[in-house]
């Protein structure tokens, strides 16, 4: 049994595939075409015998296998064409972000695998953090549940697009219309919840979706993903409404369940030519629909849905009161404390062209290559500035911009995604030529994020403590505070009072240091046991 | 009762002396540089060292021998500054051979605890809430024989540095259940709880402008709390209460706002004095409650 299986796929796969890849380069498409067609004619009825050995051996079932209805057409070549395009685009666009996140300074973040796995598990696929606040946590799970178990239709929709099957997973029988079935239901519910989500953000006036990172191209964004997600969902409904009404006018069983659909055929037209191009345009919207939603994702907030997964496998597992030390200060601070210490040199290969680098972070390089990952998983959803003690009283202070400002700049100084759209903040307005060729100064630190939002800064970890995906905005905003302080001694002048007052008396006030035992002259303790006694 | 209960003078340990004694302590009680010097947390350092001569704790203090830890200079962004600081602390600490740290306040205790080891300081660091918290689990703190707290209003302030950078959110609320109180939460408490403001060397400075201080906006918040007044909670988001202020006393008179922090106990303490409610609510370290309650203050 299991050799006839082997037999099968294997005579079935190698051939056909090689064969379309060389004959797709081919100049003469004609000749391709048929060639193709031939091909793939020659793989359905492969592929329906695999399908149906399998239904038996599977099922146990003696009947006759069900007929998966072939309609093989230019379409499907269409499609392949479509796919492959889409495909490719996204590939060409994610290896640009992975340029830029890898332009960060080094960082191991290697080993522990089982806590990081499990906490990716919790966290990203669990959504543990969302649940904090419960009304967007059972609205976004919603759309996310929905999301997921609906692209296992999307696969169906792959094999259906480049084989010219319709509806191949109808072999499932009843586990089939289990899935339609709940797809339906979540599709209803993801138009509901983001229905929900578009009142929230436009209507409800929630604090956390204002302020001045969130205006322009973000605010367009996140009412953009909206707007494609009820898109995807209206094509999901033409597509089975038209198809379920085309079965029930010629009279046929259309295999699976449609719980919503079901009420949407009245909507639909009698004529059966037009049903079918209705089918057609609702399978066609829905599939390139999410081409290209996957190739709007890198330009997007929406990325999270991709980024937020590695986001929090690489974050930090150390406690949030924890700052990094910085090595090379170490062994400048033990050589000055130990005549005696050597600096341990880097490896030879790097050390001879190694550029002596700043403290601290003025600019997006200069940040770790999991603070660039954190500025692709940003959501913008604002839980970070929304808790900020600062933000909270007015400052300027924003966690959610200081990430977004990180992923405009890294956009700006390398490779940028289809649509670019920097926050400017107003600066567009004002046409300021001097600015515009201010370039010293035009990097991360100044050009986007000012000292006084950075100073505001209460190293809390709240941001940290509320960001959904584990971003860390804290040690951003330390990196740029040691840049402005080690580099350029520009910190606000009490500070440099405290500093001084650490230097000579040991401690961040002006007092002596021959004071510091005074609090324990006169202390008496009453003396229980002499009591008792 | 009171005026019969003896009293001794207590001669602080130094751990200078107990070395060329050839003597090791079981814990170093790192007092800090606001314990040592602000005048309002000298009184939580000495209610602690009541605490720990009371139980008969073998300890010891650095005295001059201490420094800043280098935490605000580290907040601050500067770095060298900080490790200037932590290796000179950590010359001295294992030089004394030094296994266990207790202290009272959160940022020497987050910085020695975390980020000592990478530059050689290997401890075990404890923080007075989880100190106190064991001794009254061992039953050598019974907070009996002292000021009650029955009946009284107490809500915990979490600090930053104890809270969400240390994960220790129940050892505070435990030592504060053997007083008999009246437990409130904040609405922002524990993973949520709200800044006092002086984090990230915010102390050292002026703040940046804006609309309200946050130790004014968190101040409200635990006097609503302690008041009850759920309008003012509501309307909490950074805009300034225009909630009518109770006259001072009128209400429950001798609610406490608890902290664990030199710099939220700075912080809290202003904010009850700009909301003129010094009267009837005072903001306590949680060394002071347990002493008082043990009736150690003498």
């Amino acid at each position: 049994m299991l050799y006839q299986l082997s037999y099968i796929t294997s005579s079935w796969f190698p051939g056909g595939v090689v064969a379309v890849g060389e004959h797709k380069s081919s100049k003469a498409f004609s000749t391709c075409k048929r060639q193709a067609k031939k091909i793939f004619r020659a793989q359905h009825r492969k592929l329906k015998a695999v399908i149906c050995y399998a239904y038996r051996v599977y099922f146990g079932l003696n009947s006759k296998p069900t007929q998966i209805p072939v309609h093989f057409s230019i379409q499907n070549i269409l499609f392949l064409l479509v796919a492959v395009a889409g495909f490719g685009l996204f590939i060409w666009q994610a290896r640009k972000i992975r340029a830029n996140i890898l332009v960060g300074r080094d960082r191991d973040m290697s080993g522990h695998v089982n806590e990081r796995l499990w906490k990716t598990v919790l966290v990203a696929f669990g959504q543990q953090k969302m649940f904090k606040r419960l009304t967007p946590a059972i609205l976004h799970l919603i759309v996310y549940v929905g999301f997921i178990v609906i692209n296992i239709e999307v696969i169906e929709i792959l094999i259906d697009g480049l084989f010219g099957t319709h509806r191949v997973l109808q072999f499932l029988g009843p586990l089939y219309s289990a899935l339609t079935g709940t797809n339906e239901i979540l599709g209803a519910l993801v138009v509901l919840a983001v229905a929900a989500f578009w009142w929230r953000r436009n209507v409800k006036g929630i604090r956390r979706f204002t302020g001045p990172e969130l205006r322009a191209w973000p605010k367009l964004d996140a009412n953009i993903i909206l707007y494609i997600e009820v898109a995807l969902m209206a094509a999901l409904f033409l597509m089975n409404s038209a198809d379920l009404k085309l079965h029930q006018l010629e009279g046929k069983d259309l295999p699976g369940a449609f719980p919503i659909s079901q009420f949407l055929t009245g909507l639909l037209p009698e004529n059966t030519t037009a049903l079918h191009a209705l089918e057609r345009v609702g399978w066609w919207a829905h599939i390139v629909g999410i081409l290209c939603f996957l190739n709007y994702l890198p330009s997007s907030k929406h990325f999270h849905i991709i980024m937020a997964f590695p986001n929090v496998y690489f974050s930090r597992l150390m406690p949030q009161g924890q700052f990094s030390n910085v090595d090379s200060i170490t062994h400048e601070v033990k050589a000055m404390m130990d005549p005696t210490y050597e600096v341990p040199t880097p490896p030879a290969s790097e050390g001879a062209e190694a550029a002596p680098t700043a403290f601290g972070a003025k600019d997006v390089n200069d940040l770790a290559w999991t603070n660039l990952l954190h500025a692709y998983s940003c959501t913008e959803c604002g839980r970070c500035t929304s808790v900020c003690p600062a933000n909270l009283t007015g400052k300027l202070l924003s966690p959610r911009k200081i990430i977004m400002d990180t992923r405009d700049r890294m956009e700006e100084k390398y490779n940028s995604p289809l649509i670019f759209n920097p926050n400017l903040y107003g600066k567009e307005a004002k046409h300021d030529p001097q600015e515009q060729l201010d370039k010293e100064n035009h990097t991360l630190l100044r050009g986007y994020v000012t000292p006084e939002e950075l100073w505001a800064c209460t190293t809390c970890n709240a941001c940290v403590e509320a960001c959904p995906v584990n971003i860390n905005p804290l040690e951003s905003i330390i990196e740029m505070r040691r840049f402005l302080v080690l580099e350029e001694s520009a910190a606000p002048n009490s500070l440099n009072v405290m500093f001084s007052n650490i230097e000579n008396n040991g401690a961040p006030w002006a007092f002596s240091p021959s004071d510091r035992f005074n609090w324990a002259d006169d202390l008496y303790v009453a003396d229980k046991s002499a009591t008792v006694a | 009762m009171a005026e019969q209960t003896a009293k001794r003078q207590v001669s602080v340990p130094m751990m200078a002396d107990l070395a060329a004694r050839g003597e090791t302590p079981e814990v170093l009680f790192w007092v800090g540089c606001a314990g040592a010097f602000d005048d309002r947390y000298k009184r939580v350092t000495r209610a602690f060292v009541r605490i720990l001569e009371h139980v008969g704790v073998n300890y010891a203090v650095l005295g001059m021998e201490e420094t800043c830890t280098g935490d605000p200079a580290k907040r601050a962004g500067n770095e060298f500054l900080f490790q200037m600081q932590a290796m000179q602390n950590i010359t001295t600490l294992n030089g004394y051979g030094i296994k266990k740290v207790v202290t009272a306040c959160p940022h020497c205790f987050n910085t020695i605890k975390n980020e000592y080891p990478a530059l050689g300081g290997e401890y075990e660091v404890i923080h007075h809430s989880t100190f106190l918290q064991q001794l009254i689990n061992e039953g050598r703190v019974k907070a009996e024989g002292g000021e009650s707290f029955k009946g009284r209003r107490i809500t915990f302030h979490d600090s930053c540095y104890l809270g969400r950078a240390n994960n220790i959110y129940e050892a505070p609320r435990a030592v504060l259940e053997v007083l008999d109180a009246d437990l409130l939460e904040m609405k922002r408490c524990k993973t949520n709880g709200l800044c006092c403001g002086a984090g990230g060397a915010q102390m050292w400075k002026e703040p940046e402008p804006g609309k309200k201080d946050v130790n004014i906006e968190r101040a409200e918040e635990a006097l609503a709390t302690l008041d009850g007044d759920a309008d003012v909670l509501l309307n909490l988001q950074g805009v300034e209460s225009t909630a009518p202020v109770l006259p001072a006393g009128s209400n429950r008179g001798g609610s406490v706002i608890a902290v664990a922090c030199p710099f939220c106990m700075t912080m809290m303490a202003d904010g009850v004095k700009n909301k003129e409610r010094e009267q009837d609510v005072q903001v306590f370290d949680l060394a002071e409650l347990i002493a008082s309650a043990e009736g150690l203050n003498a």
